[in-house]
Protein backbone atom coordinates (compact mmCIF):
# COMPACT_ATOMS: atom_id res chain seq x y z
CA UNK A 1 0.00 0.00 0.00
CA UNK A 2 1.74 2.92 -1.33
CA UNK A 3 0.78 6.45 0.36
CA UNK A 4 1.26 9.41 -2.36
CA UNK A 5 2.84 12.54 -0.27
CA UNK A 6 2.35 14.85 -2.61
CA UNK A 7 1.30 18.37 -1.84
CA UNK A 8 -0.49 19.11 -5.00
CA UNK A 9 -2.44 15.89 -5.20
CA UNK A 10 -4.90 15.29 -2.59
CA UNK A 11 -4.93 11.31 -1.93
CA UNK A 12 -8.52 10.00 -2.77
CA UNK A 13 -10.86 9.06 0.18
CA UNK A 14 -10.95 5.16 1.24
CA UNK A 15 -13.60 3.28 2.23
CA UNK A 16 -13.83 1.84 6.05
CA UNK A 17 -15.02 -1.20 6.95
CA UNK A 18 -16.01 -2.60 9.91
CA UNK A 19 -16.71 -6.57 10.55
CA UNK A 20 -17.45 -7.86 13.43
CA UNK A 21 -15.70 -5.75 15.55
CA UNK A 22 -15.38 -5.86 19.44
CA UNK A 23 -13.51 -4.92 22.53
CA UNK A 24 -13.76 -5.82 25.71
CA UNK A 25 -10.80 -5.07 28.44
CA UNK A 26 -9.82 -6.89 31.34
CA UNK A 27 -11.34 -9.97 29.34
CA UNK A 28 -14.47 -9.53 30.41
CA UNK A 29 -15.90 -6.26 30.69
CA UNK A 30 -17.30 -5.79 26.95
CA UNK A 31 -17.23 -1.74 25.24
CA UNK A 32 -18.52 -3.08 22.00
CA UNK A 33 -19.55 -5.73 20.30
CA UNK A 34 -20.47 -7.53 17.05
CA UNK A 35 -20.04 -3.96 15.21
CA UNK A 36 -20.58 -3.99 11.35
CA UNK A 37 -20.36 -0.99 9.34
CA UNK A 38 -19.64 -0.19 5.87
CA UNK A 39 -18.43 3.60 5.04
CA UNK A 40 -18.11 4.31 1.58
CA UNK A 41 -15.59 6.48 0.13
CA UNK A 42 -15.72 9.75 0.51
CA UNK A 43 -18.89 10.06 3.40
CA UNK A 44 -19.31 11.29 6.12
CA UNK A 45 -20.79 9.33 9.32
CA UNK A 46 -21.20 10.37 13.14
CA UNK A 47 -20.95 8.12 15.66
CA UNK A 48 -23.66 8.94 18.17
CA UNK A 49 -24.28 7.77 21.52
CA UNK A 50 -24.41 8.43 25.54
CA UNK A 51 -21.14 9.12 27.35
CA UNK A 52 -19.00 6.39 27.69
CA UNK A 53 -20.67 4.00 25.11
CA UNK A 54 -17.45 2.80 23.61
CA UNK A 55 -17.74 6.11 20.21
CA UNK A 56 -13.85 6.61 21.01
CA UNK A 57 -13.06 3.37 21.64
CA UNK A 58 -14.49 2.70 18.25
CA UNK A 59 -12.70 5.40 16.50
CA UNK A 60 -9.48 4.20 18.07
CA UNK A 61 -10.08 0.70 16.10
CA UNK A 62 -9.94 2.22 12.82
CA UNK A 63 -6.91 4.49 13.83
CA UNK A 64 -4.96 1.74 15.16
CA UNK A 65 -4.59 3.47 18.52
CA UNK A 66 -6.09 0.48 19.91
CA UNK A 67 -6.92 -3.30 18.72
CA UNK A 68 -10.19 -4.82 18.60
CA UNK A 69 -10.46 -8.50 20.74
CA UNK A 70 -13.08 -9.26 18.16
CA UNK A 71 -13.28 -8.84 14.31
CA UNK A 72 -11.97 -6.94 11.70
CA UNK A 73 -11.19 -3.04 10.83
CA UNK A 74 -10.54 -2.81 6.88
CA UNK A 75 -9.35 0.19 5.25
CA UNK A 76 -9.63 0.49 1.09
CA UNK A 77 -10.04 -3.66 1.53
CA UNK A 78 -6.77 -4.07 3.98
CA UNK A 79 -6.60 -5.15 7.46
CA UNK A 80 -5.74 -2.44 9.60
CA UNK A 81 -2.68 -3.55 12.26
CA UNK A 82 -1.13 -0.99 13.89
CA UNK A 83 -1.02 2.65 13.62
CA UNK A 84 -2.59 3.48 10.08
CA UNK A 85 -1.02 6.11 8.21
CA UNK A 86 -3.55 6.22 6.13
CA UNK A 87 -6.01 7.58 8.58
CA UNK A 88 -5.16 10.79 10.11
CA UNK A 89 -6.98 11.60 13.70
CA UNK A 90 -7.83 14.91 15.58
CA UNK A 91 -8.44 14.56 19.35
CA UNK A 92 -11.45 16.08 21.29
CA UNK A 93 -8.29 18.36 23.07
CA UNK A 94 -6.01 20.41 20.17
CA UNK A 95 -3.22 18.41 21.87
CA UNK A 96 -0.65 20.40 20.49
CA UNK A 97 2.48 20.53 21.63
CA UNK A 98 3.49 23.63 23.80
CA UNK A 99 7.07 24.19 22.75
CA UNK A 100 6.58 24.42 19.19
CA UNK A 101 4.65 26.94 16.95
CA UNK A 102 1.46 26.59 15.29
CA UNK A 103 2.90 25.77 12.08
CA UNK A 104 5.72 23.48 13.51
CA UNK A 105 2.40 21.44 14.95
CA UNK A 106 0.90 21.25 11.84
CA UNK A 107 4.38 19.99 10.56
CA UNK A 108 3.80 16.76 12.91
CA UNK A 109 1.47 15.43 10.97
CA UNK A 110 3.44 15.65 7.74
CA UNK A 111 3.85 11.90 6.49
CA UNK A 112 7.56 10.28 6.81
CA UNK A 113 9.98 11.10 4.44
CA UNK A 114 8.26 14.12 2.86
CA UNK A 115 9.92 16.37 0.92
CA UNK A 116 10.72 19.57 2.89
CA UNK A 117 9.74 21.89 -0.07
CA UNK A 118 6.74 19.96 -0.38
CA UNK A 119 5.82 20.08 3.04
CA UNK A 120 6.19 23.29 3.42
CA UNK A 121 4.23 24.31 0.92
CA UNK A 122 1.51 22.09 1.91
CA UNK A 123 1.46 23.19 5.51
CA UNK A 124 1.55 26.92 4.02
CA UNK A 125 -1.63 25.49 1.97
CA UNK A 126 -3.30 24.42 5.14
CA UNK A 127 -2.88 26.82 7.36
CA UNK A 128 -4.85 28.58 4.89
CA UNK A 129 -7.38 26.39 4.49
CA UNK A 130 -8.08 26.78 8.19
CA UNK A 131 -7.25 30.81 8.34
CA UNK A 132 -4.27 30.60 10.45
CA UNK A 133 -1.93 32.05 8.24
CA UNK A 134 -1.51 35.20 10.24
CA UNK A 135 -1.14 33.20 13.18
CA UNK A 136 1.42 30.38 12.05
CA UNK A 137 4.62 31.71 15.03
CA UNK A 138 2.20 32.07 17.35
CA UNK A 139 2.38 29.19 20.43
CA UNK A 140 -0.19 27.13 21.33
CA UNK A 141 -1.30 28.89 24.59
CA UNK A 142 -1.57 32.24 22.72
CA UNK A 143 -4.41 31.10 20.55
CA UNK A 144 -8.20 30.81 21.40
CA UNK A 145 -9.72 26.99 21.88
CA UNK A 146 -11.11 27.19 17.97
CA UNK A 147 -7.55 28.22 16.77
CA UNK A 148 -5.63 25.41 18.50
CA UNK A 149 -8.69 22.81 17.35
CA UNK A 150 -8.31 23.94 13.93
CA UNK A 151 -4.83 24.06 13.96
CA UNK A 152 -5.42 20.47 15.33
CA UNK A 153 -7.42 19.60 12.47
CA UNK A 154 -4.07 21.19 9.66
CA UNK A 155 -2.42 18.59 11.40
CA UNK A 156 -4.64 15.55 10.81
CA UNK A 157 -4.88 16.64 6.79
CA UNK A 158 -1.01 16.83 6.51
CA UNK A 159 -0.56 13.56 5.23
CA UNK A 160 -3.35 13.50 3.24
CA UNK A 161 -5.53 10.91 4.97
CA UNK A 162 -7.62 8.71 3.26
CA UNK A 163 -9.58 8.86 6.15
CA UNK A 164 -10.05 11.66 8.69
CA UNK A 165 -11.22 10.11 12.28
CA UNK A 166 -12.18 13.03 14.54
CA UNK A 167 -13.16 12.35 18.17
CA UNK A 168 -15.61 14.98 19.62
CA UNK A 169 -13.41 17.87 17.72
CA UNK A 170 -15.81 20.60 18.41
CA UNK A 171 -16.78 19.02 22.10
CA UNK A 172 -14.62 21.50 24.22
CA UNK A 173 -15.78 24.68 22.36
CA UNK A 174 -18.32 27.23 22.89
CA UNK A 175 -21.20 27.35 21.00
CA UNK A 176 -21.00 29.96 18.45
CA UNK A 177 -17.32 28.82 17.63
CA UNK A 178 -18.54 25.11 17.47
CA UNK A 179 -20.82 26.50 14.76
CA UNK A 180 -18.25 28.29 12.60
CA UNK A 181 -16.07 25.07 12.80
CA UNK A 182 -18.85 22.28 11.38
CA UNK A 183 -19.28 24.63 8.18
CA UNK A 184 -15.31 24.86 8.13
CA UNK A 185 -15.29 21.24 8.09
CA UNK A 186 -17.38 20.86 5.55
CA UNK A 187 -15.88 23.50 3.60
CA UNK A 188 -12.58 21.43 4.01
CA UNK A 189 -14.13 18.37 2.73
CA UNK A 190 -15.34 20.21 -0.38
CA UNK A 191 -11.79 20.58 -0.69
CA UNK A 192 -10.21 17.68 0.54
CA UNK A 193 -13.00 15.05 0.45
CA UNK A 194 -11.54 12.08 2.96
CA UNK A 195 -13.88 9.60 4.28
CA UNK A 196 -14.79 11.06 7.33
CA UNK A 197 -15.62 9.21 11.04
CA UNK A 198 -16.51 11.76 13.69
CA UNK A 199 -17.75 10.93 17.51
CA UNK A 200 -20.23 13.51 18.84
CA UNK A 201 -22.55 13.42 21.36
CA UNK A 202 -24.54 16.28 19.62
CA UNK A 203 -27.35 15.19 17.40
CA UNK A 204 -27.74 19.17 15.52
CA UNK A 205 -24.18 18.26 14.54
CA UNK A 206 -24.61 15.02 13.36
CA UNK A 207 -27.52 15.73 11.44
CA UNK A 208 -25.94 18.77 10.29
CA UNK A 209 -22.67 17.33 9.11
CA UNK A 210 -23.20 14.00 8.23
CA UNK A 211 -24.59 11.83 5.18
CA UNK A 212 -25.55 8.58 8.07
CA UNK A 213 -25.98 8.68 11.40
CA UNK A 214 -24.72 5.44 13.61
CA UNK A 215 -26.40 5.66 16.81
CA UNK A 216 -24.22 3.60 19.08
CA UNK A 217 -25.72 2.05 22.78
CA UNK A 218 -26.32 -0.90 24.97
CA UNK A 219 -29.73 -2.73 23.54
CA UNK A 220 -32.32 -2.78 25.97
CA UNK A 221 -33.03 -5.24 28.06
CA UNK A 222 -28.98 -5.69 28.71
CA UNK A 223 -26.42 -4.80 31.54
CA UNK A 224 -24.15 -2.22 30.65
CA UNK A 225 -21.17 -4.71 30.68
CA UNK A 226 -22.84 -6.36 27.56
CA UNK A 227 -21.30 -3.94 25.39
CA UNK A 228 -22.12 -1.86 22.75
CA UNK A 229 -23.82 -2.62 19.73
CA UNK A 230 -25.17 0.09 16.20
CA UNK A 231 -28.56 0.50 17.96
CA UNK A 232 -29.59 2.51 14.28
CA UNK A 233 -28.11 3.91 11.12
CA UNK A 234 -29.74 6.79 9.85
CA UNK A 235 -29.42 7.99 6.41
CA UNK A 236 -29.73 12.19 6.90
CA UNK A 237 -32.00 13.31 3.65
CA UNK A 238 -30.62 16.63 1.98
CA UNK A 239 -27.43 17.76 0.63
CA UNK A 240 -24.55 19.74 2.65
CA UNK A 241 -25.03 22.53 3.61
CA UNK A 242 -27.83 22.10 5.47
CA UNK A 243 -30.65 24.61 6.51
CA UNK A 244 -30.21 24.31 10.49
CA UNK A 245 -33.37 25.51 10.82
CA UNK A 246 -34.85 22.52 8.79
CA UNK A 247 -37.85 21.15 9.90
CA UNK A 248 -37.73 17.89 8.28
CA UNK A 249 -35.17 16.75 10.03
CA UNK A 250 -37.53 17.69 13.24
CA UNK A 251 -38.64 13.91 13.37
CA UNK A 252 -34.93 12.79 13.23
CA UNK A 253 -33.67 14.95 15.85
CA UNK A 254 -36.60 13.35 18.04
CA UNK A 255 -36.03 9.98 16.98
CA UNK A 256 -32.05 10.30 17.85
CA UNK A 257 -32.64 11.69 21.04
CA UNK A 258 -35.54 8.99 21.52
CA UNK A 259 -32.37 6.44 21.05
CA UNK A 260 -30.04 8.59 23.61
CA UNK A 261 -32.99 8.13 25.74
CA UNK A 262 -33.89 12.10 26.20
CA UNK A 263 -37.66 12.80 26.11
CA UNK A 264 -38.02 15.45 23.32
CA UNK A 265 -42.07 16.22 24.38
CA UNK A 266 -42.15 16.36 20.15
CA UNK A 267 -45.38 15.90 18.71
CA UNK A 268 -43.95 14.49 15.83
CA UNK A 269 -42.59 11.31 17.88
CA UNK A 270 -45.78 10.00 18.95
CA UNK A 271 -46.62 9.64 14.97
CA UNK B 1 -8.50 24.78 30.03
CA UNK B 2 -6.76 27.31 27.69
CA UNK B 3 -6.85 30.68 27.53
CA UNK B 4 -8.34 32.16 24.84
CA UNK B 5 -6.68 36.05 25.41
CA UNK B 6 -3.51 35.88 23.54
CA UNK B 7 -0.23 36.26 25.07
CA UNK B 8 -1.59 35.05 28.59
CA UNK B 9 1.68 35.10 30.83
CA UNK B 10 2.43 38.71 30.08
CA UNK B 11 -0.56 39.46 32.12
CA UNK B 12 2.28 39.14 35.20
CA UNK B 13 4.58 41.72 34.91
CA UNK B 14 8.36 41.43 36.23
CA UNK B 15 10.23 44.08 38.21
CA UNK B 16 12.44 46.09 36.96
CA UNK B 17 15.88 44.44 37.11
CA UNK B 18 16.93 47.20 39.65
CA UNK B 19 14.20 47.10 41.77
CA UNK B 20 14.73 42.96 41.66
CA UNK B 21 18.69 43.16 42.57
CA UNK B 22 17.95 45.79 45.53
CA UNK B 23 15.20 43.70 47.11
CA UNK B 24 17.36 40.42 46.60
CA UNK B 25 20.38 42.47 48.49
CA UNK B 26 18.17 44.03 51.25
CA UNK B 27 18.10 41.31 53.73
CA UNK B 28 22.18 40.63 53.08
CA UNK B 29 22.64 43.74 54.34
CA UNK B 30 20.23 44.26 56.93
CA UNK B 31 21.78 41.58 58.45
CA UNK B 32 25.61 42.94 57.77
CA UNK B 33 24.02 46.08 59.43
CA UNK B 34 23.04 44.08 62.22
CA UNK B 35 26.58 42.57 62.43
CA UNK B 36 28.13 45.71 63.11
CA UNK B 37 25.79 47.48 65.31
CA UNK B 38 26.31 44.47 67.89
CA UNK B 39 30.40 45.00 67.46
CA UNK B 40 30.33 48.40 67.60
CA UNK B 41 27.87 48.01 71.40
CA UNK B 42 30.30 45.55 72.06
CA UNK B 43 28.81 43.14 73.66
CA UNK B 44 30.21 39.66 72.23
CA UNK B 45 34.09 39.06 72.54
CA UNK B 46 35.77 39.12 69.19
CA UNK B 47 36.98 35.04 69.47
CA UNK B 48 33.36 34.49 69.57
CA UNK B 49 32.19 37.31 66.38
CA UNK B 50 35.21 38.77 64.30
CA UNK B 51 33.94 42.23 62.66
CA UNK B 52 32.97 42.84 59.38
CA UNK B 53 36.42 44.63 58.91
CA UNK B 54 38.39 41.92 60.33
CA UNK B 55 37.10 39.37 57.81
CA UNK B 56 37.61 41.60 55.23
CA UNK B 57 41.00 42.39 56.22
CA UNK B 58 41.60 38.09 56.64
CA UNK B 59 40.37 38.34 52.83
CA UNK B 60 42.96 40.83 52.31
CA UNK B 61 45.56 39.10 53.46
CA UNK B 62 45.18 35.79 52.21
CA UNK B 63 44.90 37.28 48.82
CA UNK B 64 48.07 39.54 49.66
CA UNK B 65 49.84 35.90 50.27
CA UNK B 66 48.48 34.96 46.99
CA UNK B 67 46.16 32.44 48.62
CA UNK B 68 42.75 33.36 48.33
CA UNK B 69 42.72 32.87 44.67
CA UNK B 70 43.86 29.24 44.65
CA UNK B 71 41.21 28.57 47.38
CA UNK B 72 38.54 29.82 45.06
CA UNK B 73 39.50 28.75 41.64
CA UNK B 74 40.35 24.88 42.82
CA UNK B 75 36.69 24.83 44.63
CA UNK B 76 35.16 26.12 41.55
CA UNK B 77 37.06 23.80 39.52
CA UNK B 78 36.41 20.96 41.87
CA UNK B 79 32.46 21.70 41.40
CA UNK B 80 32.42 22.69 38.29
CA UNK B 81 34.30 18.88 36.82
CA UNK B 82 31.82 17.14 39.84
CA UNK B 83 28.84 18.80 38.67
CA UNK B 84 29.12 18.24 34.83
CA UNK B 85 30.13 14.50 35.19
CA UNK B 86 27.26 13.99 37.92
CA UNK B 87 24.47 15.88 35.93
CA UNK B 88 25.20 14.29 32.57
CA UNK B 89 25.30 10.55 34.46
CA UNK B 90 21.97 11.77 35.74
CA UNK B 91 20.69 12.28 32.53
CA UNK B 92 21.55 9.05 31.24
CA UNK B 93 20.31 6.96 34.17
CA UNK B 94 17.32 9.22 34.07
CA UNK B 95 16.21 8.43 30.70
CA UNK B 96 16.43 4.84 31.26
CA UNK B 97 14.73 4.62 34.66
CA UNK B 98 12.21 6.98 33.54
CA UNK B 99 11.60 5.61 29.30
CA UNK B 100 11.69 1.33 30.41
CA UNK B 101 10.24 -0.46 32.57
CA UNK B 102 12.83 -2.47 33.28
CA UNK B 103 14.84 0.56 33.94
CA UNK B 104 12.44 1.43 36.55
CA UNK B 105 11.68 -2.03 38.12
CA UNK B 106 15.64 -2.48 38.41
CA UNK B 107 17.54 0.71 39.01
CA UNK B 108 15.02 2.77 41.07
CA UNK B 109 14.65 1.19 44.13
CA UNK B 110 18.55 0.24 44.09
CA UNK B 111 19.02 4.28 43.48
CA UNK B 112 16.25 5.52 46.13
CA UNK B 113 18.10 3.44 48.64
CA UNK B 114 21.65 5.37 47.70
CA UNK B 115 20.35 8.55 47.84
CA UNK B 116 19.68 8.30 51.52
CA UNK B 117 23.65 7.74 52.29
CA UNK B 118 24.47 11.10 53.90
CA UNK B 119 27.51 12.44 52.00
CA UNK B 120 29.77 12.08 55.31
CA UNK B 121 29.47 8.77 54.99
CA UNK B 122 31.06 8.29 51.41
CA UNK B 123 34.00 9.99 52.33
CA UNK B 124 36.14 7.28 54.15
CA UNK B 125 34.87 4.83 51.25
CA UNK B 126 36.09 7.35 48.85
CA UNK B 127 39.59 8.11 50.57
CA UNK B 128 39.68 4.33 50.73
CA UNK B 129 39.05 2.91 47.14
CA UNK B 130 40.47 6.02 45.07
CA UNK B 131 42.99 7.53 47.36
CA UNK B 132 43.37 10.84 48.49
CA UNK B 133 43.40 12.96 45.26
CA UNK B 134 41.25 15.05 43.66
CA UNK B 135 39.67 11.96 42.11
CA UNK B 136 38.05 11.08 45.64
CA UNK B 137 36.98 15.05 45.66
CA UNK B 138 35.21 15.25 41.99
CA UNK B 139 33.30 11.87 42.86
CA UNK B 140 32.02 12.75 46.16
CA UNK B 141 30.85 15.83 44.48
CA UNK B 142 29.37 14.14 41.03
CA UNK B 143 27.58 11.74 43.52
CA UNK B 144 25.75 14.53 44.79
CA UNK B 145 24.99 16.23 41.46
CA UNK B 146 23.67 12.87 40.73
CA UNK B 147 21.01 12.67 42.60
CA UNK B 148 18.68 15.91 42.09
CA UNK B 149 19.02 15.91 38.53
CA UNK B 150 18.71 11.92 38.20
CA UNK B 151 15.44 12.34 40.54
CA UNK B 152 13.46 15.07 38.57
CA UNK B 153 14.18 14.32 35.61
CA UNK B 154 13.18 10.63 35.71
CA UNK B 155 10.21 11.32 36.88
CA UNK B 156 9.68 14.33 35.06
CA UNK B 157 9.76 11.73 31.82
CA UNK B 158 8.05 9.11 33.24
CA UNK B 159 5.11 11.78 33.69
CA UNK B 160 4.84 12.43 30.24
CA UNK B 161 2.00 14.03 29.14
CA UNK B 162 0.06 10.55 28.06
CA UNK B 163 -2.06 12.81 25.36
CA UNK B 164 0.55 13.88 23.59
CA UNK B 165 2.39 11.01 23.77
CA UNK B 166 -1.09 9.59 21.79
CA UNK B 167 -1.07 12.30 19.51
CA UNK B 168 2.30 11.86 18.69
CA UNK B 169 2.00 8.10 18.25
CA UNK B 170 -1.25 8.74 15.93
CA UNK B 171 1.04 10.36 13.75
CA UNK B 172 3.43 7.74 12.93
CA UNK B 173 6.07 8.71 15.79
CA UNK B 174 7.39 6.09 17.88
CA UNK B 175 10.69 5.14 20.06
CA UNK B 176 13.36 7.69 19.26
CA UNK B 177 11.69 10.00 17.11
CA UNK B 178 8.93 10.02 20.09
CA UNK B 179 11.52 10.50 22.29
CA UNK B 180 12.73 13.39 20.58
CA UNK B 181 9.24 14.62 19.55
CA UNK B 182 7.34 14.75 22.87
CA UNK B 183 9.47 13.24 25.73
CA UNK B 184 12.02 14.77 25.67
CA UNK B 185 11.14 18.41 24.77
CA UNK B 186 8.73 18.09 27.95
CA UNK B 187 11.37 17.33 30.04
CA UNK B 188 13.60 20.47 29.79
CA UNK B 189 12.46 22.85 32.43
CA UNK B 190 12.71 19.60 34.83
CA UNK B 191 16.13 19.31 33.50
CA UNK B 192 17.09 22.86 33.88
CA UNK B 193 15.45 22.92 37.53
CA UNK B 194 17.24 19.55 38.24
CA UNK B 195 20.82 20.89 37.20
CA UNK B 196 20.01 23.91 39.06
CA UNK B 197 19.36 21.41 42.74
CA UNK B 198 22.28 20.05 41.64
CA UNK B 199 24.54 22.96 41.51
CA UNK B 200 23.56 23.52 44.86
CA UNK B 201 24.58 20.30 46.01
CA UNK B 202 27.64 20.07 44.47
CA UNK B 203 28.81 23.09 46.97
CA UNK B 204 27.46 21.30 49.75
CA UNK B 205 29.45 18.44 48.86
CA UNK B 206 32.46 20.30 48.44
CA UNK B 207 33.53 20.86 51.73
CA UNK B 208 32.46 17.39 52.51
CA UNK B 209 34.91 16.23 50.13
CA UNK B 210 37.57 18.63 51.08
CA UNK B 211 37.19 17.16 54.47
CA UNK B 212 39.55 14.07 52.15
CA UNK B 213 42.56 15.44 53.08
CA UNK B 214 42.67 18.54 51.29
CA UNK B 215 45.27 21.46 51.67
CA UNK B 216 43.69 23.57 48.97
CA UNK B 217 40.35 25.27 48.88
CA UNK B 218 37.54 26.06 50.66
CA UNK B 219 36.21 23.28 52.20
CA UNK B 220 39.94 22.81 53.88
CA UNK B 221 39.90 26.72 54.30
CA UNK B 222 37.08 25.86 56.85
CA UNK B 223 38.46 23.15 58.58
CA UNK B 224 42.20 24.96 59.06
CA UNK B 225 40.63 28.09 60.17
CA UNK B 226 38.78 26.12 62.81
CA UNK B 227 41.70 24.22 63.91
CA UNK B 228 43.25 27.39 64.38
CA UNK B 229 40.85 29.48 66.13
CA UNK B 230 41.06 31.65 62.69
CA UNK B 231 37.14 32.73 63.50
CA UNK B 232 37.85 35.56 60.61
CA UNK B 233 39.02 33.01 58.17
CA UNK B 234 35.43 30.79 59.10
CA UNK B 235 33.50 33.72 58.57
CA UNK B 236 35.44 34.90 55.12
CA UNK B 237 34.84 31.11 54.26
CA UNK B 238 31.59 30.71 54.62
CA UNK B 239 31.08 34.32 53.06
CA UNK B 240 33.14 32.98 50.08
CA UNK B 241 30.82 29.88 49.76
CA UNK B 242 27.29 32.01 49.33
CA UNK B 243 28.71 33.83 47.20
CA UNK B 244 30.26 31.42 45.05
CA UNK B 245 26.83 29.65 44.99
CA UNK B 246 24.94 32.71 44.31
CA UNK B 247 27.19 33.75 41.05
CA UNK B 248 26.65 30.10 40.37
CA UNK B 249 23.22 30.15 40.48
CA UNK B 250 22.86 32.98 38.92
CA UNK B 251 24.68 31.70 35.78
CA UNK B 252 22.52 28.68 35.46
CA UNK B 253 19.01 30.95 35.79
CA UNK B 254 20.58 32.57 32.71
CA UNK B 255 20.53 29.63 31.04
CA UNK B 256 17.59 28.49 32.33
CA UNK B 257 15.26 31.52 30.80
CA UNK B 258 16.80 30.72 27.60
CA UNK B 259 15.49 27.68 27.51
CA UNK B 260 12.11 27.64 28.94
CA UNK B 261 12.20 30.83 26.49
CA UNK B 262 12.44 28.30 23.68
CA UNK B 263 10.97 24.97 24.78
CA UNK B 264 8.28 26.05 28.12
CA UNK B 265 5.05 25.80 27.43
Amino acid sequence: MSITTSAATTSPALSVSLDGVGRSFDGSRKVLRDIDLEIAAGEIVALLGPSGCGKSTLLRQVSGLDAPTAGTVRIDGAEVTGIDQRAAVAFQEPRLLPWRSIRRNVEVGLARHTDRAEGAARVEQLLELVQLSHASQLRPRQVSGGMAQRASLARALARNPGVLLLDEPFGALDALTRLTMQDLLLDIHAVEPATILFVTHDVEEALYLADRVVLLGVESGYKADSGAVIRSVITVPGKRPRDRGNAALAHLRAELLDGLGVSTHHPAHTL
Amino acid sequence: MRSSVPGRRSTIRELPLGARIALGAALPLALLALWQFIIVLDVVPSYRLPSPTAVFLAGVDLQNRGLLGIHVLISTQRVLIGFAVGSIVGLVVASFVGLSRLGRYLVSPFLSGVRSIPSLAWVPLLGLYLGINEDSKVTLIAIGAFFPVYTVVSHALRNTDPQLLEAGRAFGYSGVRLLGLVQLPSAIPSVVSGLRLALAQSWLFLVAGELLGASMGLGFLLTDSNNNGRIDRLFLTILLLGLLGIITDAIVGVLERFLLKRWGA
